[in-house]
């Protein structure tokens, strides 16, 4: 049995990319696979991680649960489109560097996408908004402690 | 002059690829490459007989390439289908068994890969998986230690009573001096199974390269070299023609130290017959249910005290669940049975485990690897003598601490590396006094009954630990100064997020005076450094921290002599700073270390600025030939560091928990840890090693556990349903302070820190909600409903 393929453009960090894809091809491997923007990891494939959360119009969104046709006439941003325009990091990647947010670093471009979304809605987050920020997102490395100060410290940069 | 990097808070190197989304983690090799996938169909039984294995759908599958089942592995090696190696042997271990790469006549747990399908990408490996038809005729399955135990139905028919090994070791008489003493206790206590769950999963990449005869592997491993063995030997493959990469890991804490999995010998096998770059990348249900778990214990205590607490006899009967095979033999057990004894002089001490076979995933070491079992053991027991006698029980450990004057201290066992159980330094009464004071212990009841007043229970936990780090038996390092100034450093064992890039950056540009940003380490490539053990054990820092070290000041000898005869100096009189090498007290007679590379190596080339620089020195007798007998070209430096035995580690963990009376949730309200692993050489990573450990700790003490029915079906393999923590899980902030008690064994006076953090959990949790609640908690890890249940019986 021959699959069925369809075309499929995707817009990723402001770049524009045909596919010819499967229906139950995942955004997460399109992405990874086809794509080649390797940044976005996966973690468990149901959703609960949140390692593969990219911008979807700006929505944190688990890209192992939407298909890439799905994706289509949407704007996506993953890890790779959080540094400046200047190549330099952008702030909440600063924060995380200045902070030690990070240590094996599978978790982390999850971590950076949603708080960049949280820290648009929310640019002054209190503590308590800090750890709710990232409550969505499991980290098997860095007990959260630093990633919560890099949340803070990426609001005093942005 | 350049300020020590050594102690610094230095902000680590590998973050600016790693933030950038430029990892390369395993499934991110050869992705601009046609790589093939695969699937693997796992054993839906714990127990049963393979009947038929029909594969006839498979084979005409568009986009399947093969499709691999034990019957094909001969094809490749007779090894191949021999049993995987059972790494670590053990004479107690008379009953070692090791599973199939794929399995043979038998399936013990479900999960056991059976067939082996390589396929154009892994959504048609997996249709391919789902049209096999296996024919199973079904065993009975054991499940759990008591089933194990009673042994009514065994899990291997050549295994009476399931037992894998027994294994005693004691010092003086324990049960005559418990018999003695005034006051015996006896206590009963459980661990529940959890697992590492590294957010990534296991994987595996390989290439055969037909030119060169060659295989390359990537793999995400804790060692790459025991993988390239192991590649190696099952593949009929001399050692010379392996080459093991191990790319950045998402995470290891322990089962990424088993090897080979059987994926990571059909990988290679499958690329070697296919003659293309194949590919497996485990989903999270395949970790769960086919990579391996830990803490599995029953534990029968027996303890002899006089009235100050002080212990007589210690006598320790535990049972250890390892699962359906011993690949990692007895290790974990082991480790239980010495470390158990902690910061403490037990006078007598027998300790008897058995090692028992149940169908389930196979246990090998999970960041702790037996310790958080021994102390949990043993911190319950010094509760329970501070209760009997109504002492307070920080007067008990003290009463039975090693002091700072008796170390060396010979424990008189045989630790996990077969040496004596001698511990190297420390100091826990002053670690004892630090803790007390962060966590304010002493004013706690005040606490206790103002909380009380208001109608809340509150209640307070400590736990002392001492962890054996950097076992050997060796590391080395290759130290290289290019002709730039640039500094390649190369260590074989591999790294799993712990900032090696980093603290060992840090150590050679101390020793050989270097800019820090000038120094470049590899880490886990065999091709740059083929002997090494692995990262395991809290050993990297210590191990190839101090070959590092070692190997560094090497370079810097060659450097020195070579600088001195360029410039007409004194080796004595020469300092390096920043790269350049010049005459203490002279900085205008100097030459940088790219231009001594140059001079190192009698090439008579000009490839550079540098070369041209160096035609203004000269070096070397023209009577002599232009390499002495006793030198070779290069500026390099390279060593092995093998110390004679472990260093020992020690720390204090403190826990204020609050109970709801109606819900009985458990609430952190308050966490601290001493903590004391010698010399630091990055505080801000040794304490991110530690908020990691903590957190882990409390998902084991409170949420984690492995929930397999009684037909050995694992309930809750999701993340839905495994209960990591969440941010919301984890105290809001951990209160650390350190110790340094230098170790005398290694030339940079560290000890190893990976793996404290999760050590006490169990122990500090179960002590606090038994002090909030005055129940006896003696089964870990503990949910609300289990507390609410253990009220109903209480009361």
């Amino acid at each position: 049995m021959t699959e069925e393929l369809h075309d499929v453009r995707l817009t990723v960090n402001g770049h524009t990319h045909e596919i010819r894809v499967p229906a139950r091809r995942l955004l997460s491997d399109a992405l990874r696979h086809d794509l080649r923007l390797t940044g976005t990891h996966v973690g468990c494939e149901h959703g609960v991680c949140g390692a593969c959360t990219v911008l979807v119009d700006g929505a944190p969104t688990r890209a192992c649960l939407m298909f890439a046709v799905s994706a289509v006439d949407t704007e996506i941003t993953t890890v790779e489109g959080l540094t400046n325009p200047d190549g330099s990091l952008g702030p909440v990647q600063q924060a995380f560097k200045e902070c030690h947010g990070l240590q094996c670093g599978f978790c982390t471009p999850g971590f950076l996408t949603t708080i960049t979304a949280g820290l648009r809605d929310n640019p002054t987050p209190t503590h308590e908004e800090a750890r709710d920020m990232i409550a969505g997102n499991l980290c098997r490395c860095t007990g959260y402690q630093n990633i919560v100060k890099a949340v803070e410290r990426a609001a005093e940069l942005s | 002059m350049t300020t020590k990097l050594m102690g610094q808070k230095v902000q680590r190197v590998e973050d600016q690829r790693l933030l950038r989304g430029l990892g390369r983690y395993v499934d991110d090799v050869a992705v601009e490459q046609d790589v093939l996938h695969c699937a693997v169909l796992r054993s839906p039984h714990a127990h049963a007989r393979i009947v038929d294995i029909d594969v006839e759908a498979v084979l005409d599958v568009e986009g399947v390439h093969a499709v691999f089942t034990w019957e094909d592995l001969a094809s490749c090696t007779p090894q191949m289908a021999e049993p995987l190696p059972l790494l670590i042997p053990h004479p107690a271990l008379t009953h070692g068994r090791t599973q199939y790469a794929l399995a043979k006549d038998e399936v013990n747990y479900v999960g056991e890969a059976i067939v082996f399908v390589v396929a154009d990408d892994r959504y048609v490996a997996e249709d391919a998986v789902g049209r096999i038809r296996v024919d199973y005729e079904l065993l009975p399955p054991v499940v759990g230690i008591d089933a194990a135990r009673a042994a009514r139905t065994l899990v291997h028919e050549d295994v009476p009573g399931n037992v894998g090994a027994r294994l005693e070791q004691h010092v003086g008489d324990a049960p005559a001096a418990i018999a003695r003493a005034p006051h015996r206790l006896e206590l009963d206590l459980t661990v529940e199974r959890s697992a590492c769950m590294p957010l990534e999963g296991r994987g595996t990449v390989a290439r055969w390269d037909p030119d060169l005869n060659r295989l390359q592997v990537w793999t995400s491993t804790q060692s790459s070299t025991g993988v390239r063995a192991a590649v190696a030997v099952k593949m009929g493959l001399d050692l010379g023609q392996v080459d093991v990469i191990t790319p950045d890991v998402g995470g290891g804490f322990g089962v990424k130290i088993n090897h080979p999995w059987p994926e990571e010998l059909l990988v290679p096998m499958a690329a070697k017959a296919l003659g293309r770059t194949v590919k497996f990348t485990e989903d999270r249900r395949e970790h769960f249910i086919s990579a391996a778990h830990e803490r599995g214990q029953v534990q029968h205590i027996e303890v002899g005290f006089d009235d100050d607490g002080r212990l007589l006899g210690l006598d320790v009967e535990f049972w250890h669940d390892h699962g359906a095979y011993t690949p990692y033999g007895l290790i974990v057990p082991i480790i239980t049975s010495t470390q158990l004894l902690g910061p403490y002089k037990p006078q007598n001490y027998r300790v008897v485990f058995e090692s028992i076979y149940t169908n389930t995933v196979m246990v090998t070491p999970y960041r702790g690897a037996g310790r958080p079992q021994g102390c949990y053991a043993m911190e319950r027991t010094m509760d329970a003598i501070a209760a009997y006698l109504g002492k307070d029980r920080t007067e008990v450990r003290a009463a039975n601490f090693i002091q700072p004057d008796e170390f060396p201290f010979d424990q008189g066992l045989i630790f996990q590396d077969g040496r004596e159980l001698e511990y190297d330094s420390g100091d826990y009464p002053a670690m004892l006094e630090k803790i007390k004071a962060l966590v304010g212990w002493d004013e706690f009841p005040a606490f206790q009954a103002e909380m009380a007043a208001l109608g809340r229970r509150v209640g307070i936990g400590l736990a002392c630990y001492v962890e054996g780090t950097g076992v050997g038996p060796y590391e080395g390092a290759h130290v290289h100064v290019e002709t730039s100034g640039k500094v390649k450093v190369a260590t074989g064992l591999t790294t799993q997020g712990q900032g090696h890039a980093t603290v060992f950056a840090q150590l050679v540009a101390d020793e050989l005076g270097v800019k820090f940003e000038d120094v470049e380490v590899v880490t886990g490539d065999t091709r740059r450094m083929p002997y090494a053990v692995g990262t395991f054990a809290s050993r990297a820092a210590v191990m190839s921290g101090s070959a590092i070290h070692l190997a560094a000041k090497r370079a810097k000898e060659k450097a020195l002599k070579i600088a001195a005869e360029a410039l007409e100096a004194d080796e004595k009189d020469l300092q390096i700073v920043d790269g350049v090498v010049s005459v203490k007290g002279s900085p205008g007679t100097s030459i940088d270390l790219g231009t001594v590379s140059v001079l190192s190596n009698p090439l008579r080339y000009a490839f550079d600025e540098a070369s041209k620089a160096a035609t203004q020195f000269s070096v070397g007798d023209p009577g002599k030939p232009p390499v002495p007998e006793d030198d070779e070209p290069g500026l390099e430096g390279k060593d092995f560091y093998s110390p004679e035995r472990a260093t020992f580690a020690s720390g204090m963990h403190a826990v204020i928990v609050e109970t709801d009376p109606e819900t009985a949730e458990i609430t952190i309200l308050k966490y601290a840890v001493v903590h004391d692993c010698g010399h630091l050489i990055n505080p801000m990573i040794v304490e991110g090693q530690i908020h990691g450990g903590v957190a882990q700790g409390v998902g084991g003490a409170l949420y984690e556990r492995m929930a397999y029915d009684e037909s050995g079906q694992l309930l809750n393999a999701s993340f839905m349903d495994f209960l990591m923590p969440y941010v919301t899980e984890v105290p809001d902030g951990i209160d650390i302070d350190h110790l340094e008690t230098p170790s005398p064994l290694n030339p940079l006076g560290i000890k190893g820190a990976g793996e404290a953090g999760v050590i006490p959990s169990a122990a500090v949790f179960a002590a606090a909600i038994e002090d909030a609640e005055g129940i006896v908690i003696t089964a870990m890890p503990i949910s609300p409903s289990e507390l609410y249940a253990l009220r109903l019986e209480n009361s």
